[in-house]
């Protein structure tokens, strides 16, 4: 009986496969992107697990069938977290219908400060269906390890402040990693590249 | 026509040297200063502008009743990692017009006594000093804009 349930799972395993390789999702490394950076040869993000504002427990596969895009910051940061949010907010937008696949992930390097209350109030006012993932600085440390994410506590006067890594990360609707968007480039170039891995994927 | 261009290019002279007297005791500028919103409970923002002394100073420290600590960072870019930290202060050479954006200088409002919700203005104190060791404050009312906007990224596009 046991045999017969891995033997169905393994099929059905395999029909999930040849689905995507028949939606042309095969050609991992072979887009060319204008702005971005092509990180489909790198292995990041696969194994976090992070609680969202709502208390849920979810991963990397939480967001199958969506275009996650994933960047890591704090709420307290005054310049590039929220410039970054603001042009995910206008780049869904330039998106149009796709933009409905865009899932803006935001994930806090500030847990300490960062509230599920304020996290989810700061994502929101970009726009209402970003979501904000925080875990205990443990998990935070494990998380930004996974993604190559440098990110160190400053010290100013009685508190700190937080330098990052400012990249945003773009998977495809299958969970692979994609694209790097660095903050310098605009909301139209951003778009652009989205919309090429879209077309594969 | 020509009557008309001069009346009004004494009215500009005019307007000018009004100017002017009003700038005698304050040797920099502070122009489109503005405040970053926040959300409830969220405990810092940033506060931007651009400085324009007309002899070499430096802006030694800024100061606001919405806030418990006021500091001065820098936030700098290098291979997509944002670094950021407090500095002792900012020069500002004469003439030149220093910014305050989210590309790299901006006032720290740590431990805020309260969101800042957007149309609310902010008042903020900045002490100036000139090579001569002359000390100067500045008032300025920030306005707050909208958390989400964009200011400072588009505007730093080169294309």
């Amino acid at each position: 009986m046991t045999a017969l349930l891995t033997r169905r799972k393994v099929l059905a395993g395999m029909g999930v496969l040849g689905l995507g390789l028949l939606a042309g999702c095969d050609t991992r490394g072979q887009l060319s992107y204008k702005y971005g950076k092509d990180l489909s040869d790198k292995i990041l993000g696969r194994t976090f697990k992070l609680k969202d504002t709502d208390g849920n427990t979810v991963s990397l596969s939480s967001y199958r069938g969506l275009m996650p895009m994933i960047f890591f910051g704090f709420t307290q940061c005054p310049a590039v977290c929220p410039t970054t949010l603001a042009r995910a907010a206008k780049i869904k937008k330039l998106m149009g219908k796709d933009g409905d696949r865009l899932q803006v992930i935001f994930i806090t390097l500030d847990p300490e400060r960062d509230t599920p209350e304020i996290l989810d109030a700061y994502v929101k006012a970009f726009d209402p269906s970003f979501v904000a993932l925080y875990g205990t600085l443990e998990e935070t440390k494990a998380t930004a390890k996974e993604f190559d994410v440098f990110f160190e506590k400053v010290p100013a006067g009685d508190t700190y402040t937080i330098s990052h890594t400012a990249t945003s990360y773009v998977y495809d609707s299958r969970g692979e990693l994609r694209l790097g968007l660095s903050t310098s480039l605009s909301a139209q170039e951003c778009t652009e590249d989205l919309l090429t891995v879209m077309e594969v994927c | 026509m020509n009557a008309a261009l001069n009346t009004l290019k004494r009215a500009v002279f005019g307007l000018s040297l009004l100017g002017l007297a009003f700038q005698v005791s304050a040797q920099t500028q502070v122009d489109d200063a503005w405040v970053r919103g926040t959300v409830a409970n969220q405990s810092a923002s940033g506060a931007f502008m651009t400085l324009t002394a007309d002899s070499d100073s430096k802006l030694l420290s800024v100061a606001s009743p919405v806030a418990r600590d006021v500091q001065i960072h820098e936030m700098t870019m290098k291979n997509d990692v944002m670094s950021m930290g407090p500095v002792k202060s900012v020069d500002l050479p004469a003439g030149k017009a220093v910014k305050f954006d989210p590309n790299g200088y901006h006032v720290m409002l740590m431990g805020l006594t309260g969101p800042l919700k957007e149309g609310d203005s902010v008042p903020l104190t900045l002490t100036v000093e000139n090579a001569k060791g002359e000390k100067e404050v500045l008032e300025v009312k920030a306005p707050v804009r909208a958390l989400t906007n964009m200011e400072g990224h588009d505007h730093s596009k080169m294309h």
